[in-house]
């Protein structure tokens, strides 16, 4: 149950990013979740939505994307989705199986309303870290 | 209407910088860095206990202990031998981040030590997703668990380089079957070494301590090897 300090790192990045940008309303923010890393979307979107509540981020959506774990056999070359967490080449039975995807922990995309939101203060970059109004 | 920007951006990529810069610390120090994971009452402290007890002429450790609430296995620790022992309490956090191993870190004596164990917070889940910096994840279960484990928890298994099952003297008293769990644990990664003991009669163990050796062995012979983690 690491999803809330994942919802807290994921609103720290979007924060210094906005603040960087210049204070943009982000209406959305996208991310990719490796099935391989344990992470519950639910509870992801639960905790997102109990630490933006009352923030400015109270409006937007977090938009997850699921990856699914894929591999590559060392011994014949063949790449393949992995079902089941079974690392086993379904060509050559081999067991040495490199991962190509299902790590991911990643911010892919932010949607951004077109004009700054007039009620939003500027918030310059150095001003308080992670302060919300 | 609203523009999509795209981005490409690990949420938790302070992490990973604060634990590559330990990674190069404990590199620079020759230090060998095992991360023991596992389930609540698996055996990581006694583990660790057995280990400070035995192998105190043979090799310098320390350990970084973490915990959701006490230090009661910090005490035990020290009490076994640990030549440096840093408890972390978490306060409710249910795995150790880069940044609570740094702190710790600070308090050890790193060039004097070849080997430091981190025991993190007994739980399968959250703390596979945090690099501390270690040259190895090292998974812990129990024959008075689920043989079923590996394919429960596949993400702490994919990510540790050996597993070592706990309490074979009490194998024959539950259903556990080492044959299954072996299976279980190589579909999910062919690469993982197993050790099989029991910290309670010392089967095992010297297995175990021999392993440890040449992990301090491997790191020594690559000193500089992975400094950029």
């Amino acid at each position: 149950m690491h999803e809330l300090a994942v919802a807290q790192a994921i609103i720290e990045k979007v924060e210094q990013w906005r603040q960087s940008e210049g204070g943009l309303r982000i209406s959305a923010v996208g991310v990719r979740i490796g099935l391989l890393t344990d992470l519950v979307p639910d509870s992801l979107e639960f905790g997102f939505e109990a630490l933006t509540s009352g923030t400015r981020f109270e409006n937007t959506r977090l938009e997850i994307e699921r990856v699914p774990i894929t591999g590559r056999c060392a011994g014949c070359g063949q790449s393949f989705t992995v079902e089941s967490f079974l690392f086993v080449c379904p060509e050559c039975g081999g067991r040495d199986v490199a991962l190509l995807s299902g790590n991911e922990l990643d911010i892919s995309y932010l949607c951004v309303e077109d004009h700054n939101d007039e009620h939003e203060p500027e918030v310059k970059l150095d001003s308080a870290k992670g302060h919300t109004t | 209407m609203s523009t999509l920007i795209p981005r490409a951006e690990k949420v938790l990529s302070e992490n990973d910088r604060l634990a590559g810069l330990l990674r190069a610390e404990f590199t620079r120090c020759g230090v060998a860095v095992l991360n023991l994971v596992s389930s609540p009452g698996s055996g990581k402290t006694s583990l660790l206990e057995r280990t400070l007890g035995a192998m105190a002429l043979r090799l310098r450790m320390g350990v970084i202990v973490g915990d959701v609430q006490t230090e009661n296995d910090a005490r035990r620790l020290a009490k076994a031998g640990g030549r440096l022992v840093r408890p972390i309490v978490t306060g409710g956090a249910c795995h150790l981040d880069a940044r609570m191993v740094t702190e710790a870190a600070r308090e050890l004596a790193l060039d004097e030590l070849d080997l430091l164990f981190i025991e993190n917070v007994g739980n399968l889940v959250c703390p596979s997703s945090y690099d501390l910096g270690e040259d190895m994840k090292v998974v812990l279960i129990s024959t008075t668990e689920g043989d079923d484990k590996p394919l429960k928890y596949p993400g702490m298994f994919r990510r540790s380089g050996a597993m070592v099952i706990n309490k074979i003297d009490l194998l024959g008293t539950s259903d556990f079957d080492m044959a299954k769990v072996e299976e279980n644990a190589l579909a999910i990664n062919g690469s993982l070494e197993i050790l099989s003991l029991s910290c309670r009669t010392g089967l095992g163990l010297k297995a175990w301590f021999d392993w440890l050796e040449r992990q301090v062995a491997a790191k020594r012979d690559r000193p500089q090897a992975e400094t950029s983690g």
